[in-house]
């Protein structure tokens, strides 16, 4: 039923091999895009190829089996790292990453999830993906469907009021078929985040909203697979995941920076990006 | 708000081959609602804490497990709605109209109408009969927020009987929907035998002087105003333009070839409604003269529905007087 191309992979150093890939299949699309966010598709990038390749039933083949486990990229100017996990998950071939943000591709600047089967929601507008997530997990609970759902955030995202109206509502629903993650990279668009809208003590905020909260290193790939563990025993509340990345992780020279948010590697970076991520 | 139903605001006279006492829009929502959750258990419904006036309390109580009250906070309601439409469920996500699709606006456009989930938002308190609540509470730009987003059907019913067979109709329509229900008791105004359609007009006449195309309430006053015009000679027909989005172009394009004059007439600013959308096809394939009845680019006020009405110029009188000086 569950058919993964690959078979889910529980190795670590396998793990860290894919996320290499990721990570050089986001610098390509967005050379060849020429737009696009950088910084913040390379942060989250360990957590979600943990989510997706350790953790996930998925099929791409049937991309609407009912049993499928969800993940929704709230945060979803981070499109370049869905589509680089679709890719290499087998949703679509390689060459279609060469068409981000082109005419009628299937890959949107933002995810779109009537032109990307696969997708399940469309996002880009932040602070939405929570919503969505709790109502599809309210659905899976009433049809007693077993799959779980995953909803990556952006740190400065939680700065949207909806998030907590959606974090009262997973809590208040005692919905723990859903991890969420909090890319906690520290940077927005504006500035640091704490310079532009403080969110902190995050860890506190969402306890005292009735999560549980998992605060890890979220380029650790064996805290991250500890924390995933930990929220799929969770039970009767809601799992949060708080990882602590840093923007444009896996290039030095676009790492803690600001300007690489919405920024695209230039020919010369991406050779010279590629060449650290393979030596990294 | 208080629960003290109004006098209808517009049943001062009991309309054409009903005997039946008027009933709001809401009330009938209600229990529609309850008899689909009864057959169908892929229904589930929504609130943001104003399950006693939406109406939607009937069927929490009968379904609790299906029914998820998201407290005040519209944008995560509509949000939630689409997750569960993505599980397979035929979500109702009801609030009063001016929250619904004001707060809520830009979750609906990329959850619901980009998305294109199975959403449908029932919303109440549509328009100023909200009476005495006020501005704050009488949505007068709802259809105009919803219509201009892709994929939304936007559905105004008239009374109670079509309410019935507008809720059943997009339970069964695949894609995001709203519908625009009232507070005050309205008088039955449509046929007995009449089913509702989406994007069907209802036509109880085409006059050769004048048409009036007419949504939600407005229908009444429409019917009553032709019947006044009869007397004086003036052949004048009317529409129930029940969905407003996708227009019956058909049925307007009639109307307008038979008569010179078309009036609009909606519970809603004439700026983005009924009036706007029938101006803006007729504009393009058949020019005639429009003038549109509606709120005039302005704020409500508190007081009661029938006051409201005639202060915005929204009466049979003011239709009848509004053709006559342009004939």
């Amino acid at each position: 039923m569950s058919v993964l191309t690959k078979g889910k992979i529980t190795d670590v150093s396998e793990l860290r091999k894919v996320a290499k890939n990721v990570r050089i299949r986001i610098l390509h699309m967005l050379t060849m895009a020429g737009s696009g966010h950088t910084g913040g598709s390379l942060s989250a990038a360990d957590v979600a190829v943990a989510i997706y390749f350790s953790k996930m039933n998925f099929n791409p083949k049937e991309p609407f089996w009912k049993g499928r486990d969800r993940f929704i990229l709230s945060k979803g100017h981070a499109a370049p790292l869905l589509y680089a996990l679709m890719a290499e998950a087998g949703y679509f071939p390689e060459d279609v990453l060469d068409n981000l943000r082109k005419i009628e591709s299937p890959l949107q600047g933002h995810p779109c999830c009537k032109r990307l089967p696969g997708v399940e929601v469309s996002t880009g507008s932040l602070g939405q993906g929570l919503s969505v997530a709790n109502g599809m997990a309210l659905g899976l609970r009433l049809d007693k469907n077993p799959a779980r759902i995953y909803c990556i955030m952006g740190d400065g995202e939680i700065q949207e009021g909806q998030i907590w109206e959606a974090a009262m509502t997973a809590a208040h629903y005692k919905i723990d078929n859903l991890c969420a993650v909090v890319d906690n990279n520290g940077l927005q668009i504006d500035g640091p985040v704490q310079k532009v809208m403080g969110i902190n003590p995050i860890h506190d905020k969402w306890a005292a909203f009735g999560w549980h909260v998992i605060g890890i290193d979220g380029h650790n790939m064996e805290q991250i697979l500890a924390a995933l563990d930990e929220a799929e025993k969770t039970k009767g509340m809601p799992t949060v995941i708080i990882a602590n990345t840093t923007k444009g992780k896996g290039v030095s020279f676009f790492e803690h920076k600001v300007e690489y948010h919405g920024i695209t590697p230039t020919p010369e970076e991406y050779e010279r990006a590629v060449k650290e991520i393979h030596n990294g | 708000m208080g629960e003290r139903i109004q006098q209808s605001a517009v049943s001062s006279q009991q309309s054409a081959g009903s005997e039946k006492k008027p009933k709001a829009t809401r009330d009938e929502y209600g229990e529609v609602l309850l008899e689909l959750g009864k057959k169908r258990s892929d229904i589930v419904v929504l609130d943001a804490d104003l399950s006693s006036s939406t109406k939607t309390g009937k069927f929490a109580k009968a379904f609790p497990d299906r029914f998820f009250n998201m407290g005040i906070a519209e944008q995560d309601m509509v949000g939630t709605a689409a997750g569960l439409s993505l599980t397979g469920k035929v979500p109702f996500a009801s609030t009063f109209a001016v929250f619904e699709t004001g707060r809520a606006w830009d979750q609906i456009r990329l959850t619901v109408c980009y998305s294109n989930t199975n959403v449908k938002l029932v919303a109440t308190h549509g328009g100023i009969t909200v009476g005495e609540d006020g501005a704050s509470h009488q949505a007068l730009e709802d259809i105009a927020l919803m219509r201009s987003l892709p994929n939304m059907t936007v559905i105004v019913p008239s009374d109670a009987a079509e309410t019935a067979s507008v809720i059943n109709a997009v339970a069964d329509y695949k894609g995001p929907v709203y519908v625009r229900l009232g507070r005050a008791k309205v008088p039955y105004v449509m046929p007995d035998n009449y089913r509702f359609r989406i994007g069907k007009a209802h036509i109880f006449h085409i006059g050769k002087d004048v048409n009036i195309i007419a949504a939600g309430i407005m229908v009444d006053a429409a019917i009553k105003a032709a019947a006044l015009l009869k007397k004086d000679g003036i052949d004048t027909g009317v529409l129930n333009m029940s969905t407003i989005k996708p227009l019956d172009e058909e049925a307007v394009l009639s109307a307008a070839k038979s008569a010179k004059l078309i009036l609009t007439a909606e519970e809603h600013s004439i700026i983005g409604g009924l009036g706007s959308a029938v101006c803006e096809f007729l504009s393009e394939t058949h020019p005639v003269r429009v003038i549109r009845i509606g709120v005039r680019d302005t704020f409500g006020c508190s007081g009661n529905p029938d006051d409201l009405l005639r202060i915005h110029g929204l009466t049979a009188e003011d239709i009848v007087k509004t053709i006559k000086d342009s004939m």
